[in-house]
């Protein structure tokens, strides 16, 4: 069992002609996702690898029965791609596309409260569910499948720390990088609530870092809401406060947004916090049955 | 992009909103001559994009041209909160009866515009959030409707009555601005109300989104008026995100969130970053020589950690770009690389080959961490 993609998917790449919207969708395809069209306007009738290309989205629902979208579009036009395929019915939006301006964003968020498409990103590596289906660029042989669920901030450290798990044998059942933009489409709480509910997993990471205070609203959700163990890991401990650390949204401003808080919201929650990747995963081995 | 004051208070006077009036100074001269064409008295105010200048002696009242050009000399020698200081701001100095507070901010945790308001003014906001949160007025704005007239009067509500249409004014244009020029915050700390009642904006903090500047070609020269080390701007130019520390152990990796981790691991490992340095997903060979020239370029770096996990970013290329740059820079110290992900056998065995002698290898992003610390703190004796 899986979360958000799986067995079910149907996916539709929105920039499927761009270098690495075609380098990752045929990446995709090859391990298993079914990839039903692409999506670049005035590019129809022409077919990547023998994947067809439309010109809307709406299109691709249509004929194709998409019900979820990866969006490589480049970032003055992507969220404009995700209203569009938001309007178009799909259920699943991955945006994979870095530096859209958070303002686009704010429009996007608010426009999509109270609708049904769920968002993943943007500025993130998508999601996968090991075996089954892979929508975004999180390299499919890092990942095993089994039972425990991932989300994560950051990009590499879905890949760092499931690599770790996999090495001891721990499988997962499905990986979520949720971007690390300040505005942005599903979080921990979202992730962990579907997790939660998922009969295939068994126990739920979360892989938080610096800045804004997403960690804190988990851990208040995760003393209420979630019977799964949580481990748990911060990002940047050592940041200085007022530096920007790549990330949009990774910057300590005054006393909020330290990985410290963060660890021990986390902790008070429950929450096992490892101080490395490799800690990570040591809790995990010892939490699972 | 967090802009001076004085930057900030130009995009004021493109939207109306009232400020002193205000001349840029870079010189003791400057500063004096300015506060002769201001009337004999002046405001003198470092120009710094960080807080805390009142308390910290960057912003002085002056009565004559002579205390105007010392007190810019002191500021401009001996900079601010060890931030380099290279103009201040001579300003009108206003008779004031109140002090408020106000800003609009893009509030990540909801996705929308948040604003607040406060009748007390010069106060730090976080503190007072903290100890008295009923003394601020909120009120968040759905960015797809904008601003209301409702939105704006329980804002000023907090105000004395006399205050509140010269404040509202003050609000209506701000949030114009913050929406129009991809700002993500406005803040006005103090908004004062002068003896005569108008509301003016004292003190003008602007942030601008980067990721928009494309929209906005003319702020984007705003940038060239920092001062900005040379090495940080070359990293800059080749897209890599670097970022001064003070330790002794290079730091490149890709992705943020894996950068800040090995950051924090080299720290348990017993030694300190020397910088943050991110090469970005689908890092080139060009940009992996760049890196270690640019990490490499601080004298107090002792050993050097390259932590790669691929997925867009290809092992080949990175090892490839390392031995790059051993031809292109005298590398004086030891350079610990660990790969992983996308085509890393590739780049192992491209490594092994050139068999250099500065290179050591590390299985894991532990043993790299552990093994560069070593090197650190055993080269420092």
């Amino acid at each position: 069992m899986s979360v958000l993609v799986g067995e079910q998917t149907r996916l539709v790449v929105q920039g499927i002609t761009g270098n690495e919207g075609t380098f990752h969708t045929l990446r995709n395809a090859d391990y298993g996702t079914k990839v039903v069209a692409g999506v670049t306007p005035g590019k129809a009738g022409q077919d990547v690898d023998g994947i067809p290309v439309l010109d809307t989205v709406a299109d691709a629902v249509r004929t194709t029965g998409a019900n979820t979208s990866m969006i490589f579009v480049p970032a003055r036009f992507a969220a404009e791609a995700i209203l569009e395929a938001a309007d178009a019915g799909v259920e699943l939006v991955v945006a994979i596309t870095e530096g859209i301006p958070v303002r686009d964003m704010a429009e996007v968020h608010a426009y999509l409260e109270g609708r049904d498409t769920v968002l993943v990103g943007p500025n993130c590596p998508g999601v996968i569910s090991p075996g089954v289906a892979n929508v975004g660029i999180i390299p499919g042989e890092i990942c095993a499948a089994g039972r425990v669920g991932l989300v994560s901030r950051s990009g590499t450290l879905v890949y760092q720390i499931v690599h770790e798990l996999t090495q001891r044998g721990i499988g997962q059942s499905t990986c979520i990088g949720m971007g690390g933009d300040p505005v942005h489409g599903i979080g921990f709480i979202d992730a962990l609530e579907r997790f939660e509910d998922d009969p295939g997993t068994e126990l739920v990471v979360m892989v938080g870092e610096i800045g804004g205070d997403d960690e804190e609203r988990a851990a208040a959700f995760i003393s209420e809401h979630v019977a799964k163990p949580v481990v748990g890991y911060i990002a940047g401990f050592t940041a200085p406060p007022g530096k920007r650390m790549g990330h949009a949204g990774a910057i300590v401003t005054g006393s909020s947004g330290t990985a410290q808080a963060k660890a021990e919201a986390l902790e008070r929650a429950g929450v096992k916090v490892g101080r490395t990747p490799t800690e990570v995963a040591e809790l995990v081995q010892a939490a699972l049955p | 992009m967090d802009l001076y004051e004085h930057q900030g208070k130009e995009l004021f006077a493109r939207y109306e909103i009232p400020a002193p009036r205000g001349i840029v100074a870079t010189s003791a001269d400057e500063a004096a001559q300015a506060t002769r064409e201001l009337g004999g008295r002046s405001v003198v105010k470092v120009q710094v994009a960080i807080g805390g200048r009142g308390k910290g002696g960057g912003v002085v009242v002056v009565d004559s041209p002579e205390r105007a050009a010392a007190e810019a000399d002191r500021m401009l020698g001996a900079g601010f909160k060890d931030m380099p200081v290279t103009r201040v701001l001579v300003e009108q100095a206003l008779p004031i009866a109140r002090e408020f507070y106000t800003s609009f901010l893009l509030d990540r945790s909801t996705g929308r515009y948040l604003g607040m308001m406060t009748a007390e003014g010069g106060v730090d906001i976080e503190e007072l959030a903290r100890t008295r949160p009923d003394a601020i007025r909120r009120v968040h704005v759905d960015p797809n409707l904008g601003l209301r007239t409702y939105h704006v009067r329980e804002l000023v509500s907090v105000l004395p009555p006399d205050a509140r249409e010269g404040a509202g004014d003050v609000l209506r244009k701000a949030f114009r601005l913050l929406t129009e020029l991809d700002a993500t915050l406005v803040e006005i700390n103090p908004l004062v109300q002068l003896e005569d009642g108008s509301v003016v904006a004292l003190d003008a903090k602007v942030t601008i989104d980067d990721n928009a500047l494309f929209r906005h070609p003319d702020l984007e020269s705003l940038r060239s008026a920092f001062p900005i080390d040379p090495v940080e701007a070359r990293a800059r130019e080749k897209g890599l995100q670097y970022v001064k520390l003070d330790g002794e152990v290079g730091i490149i990796g890709n992705g943020a969130g894996l950068v800040m981790s090995t950051l924090d691991v080299v720290a348990q490992a017993g030694a300190r970053a020397a910088n943050f340095l991110d090469v970005g997903g689908g890092a080139s060979a060009d940009q992996m020589a760049t890196s270690l020239e640019v990490v490499l370029s601080d004298p107090a770096v002792r050993s050097v950690l390259i932590n790669i996990f691929g997925g867009i970013t290809r092992g080949d290329l990175v090892a490839e770009g390392i031995l790059g740059a051993l031809d292109r820079v005298e590398v004086r110290v030891p350079i610990v690389v660990r790969l992983d992900g996308t085509n890393a056998e590739e780049g192992r065995r491209i490594l092994a080959e050139a068999n250099h002698p500065r290179i050591v290898t590390a299985d894991t992003m532990l043993d790299g961490a552990k093994r560069a610390a070593e090197l650190a703190t055993g080269a420092a004796v």
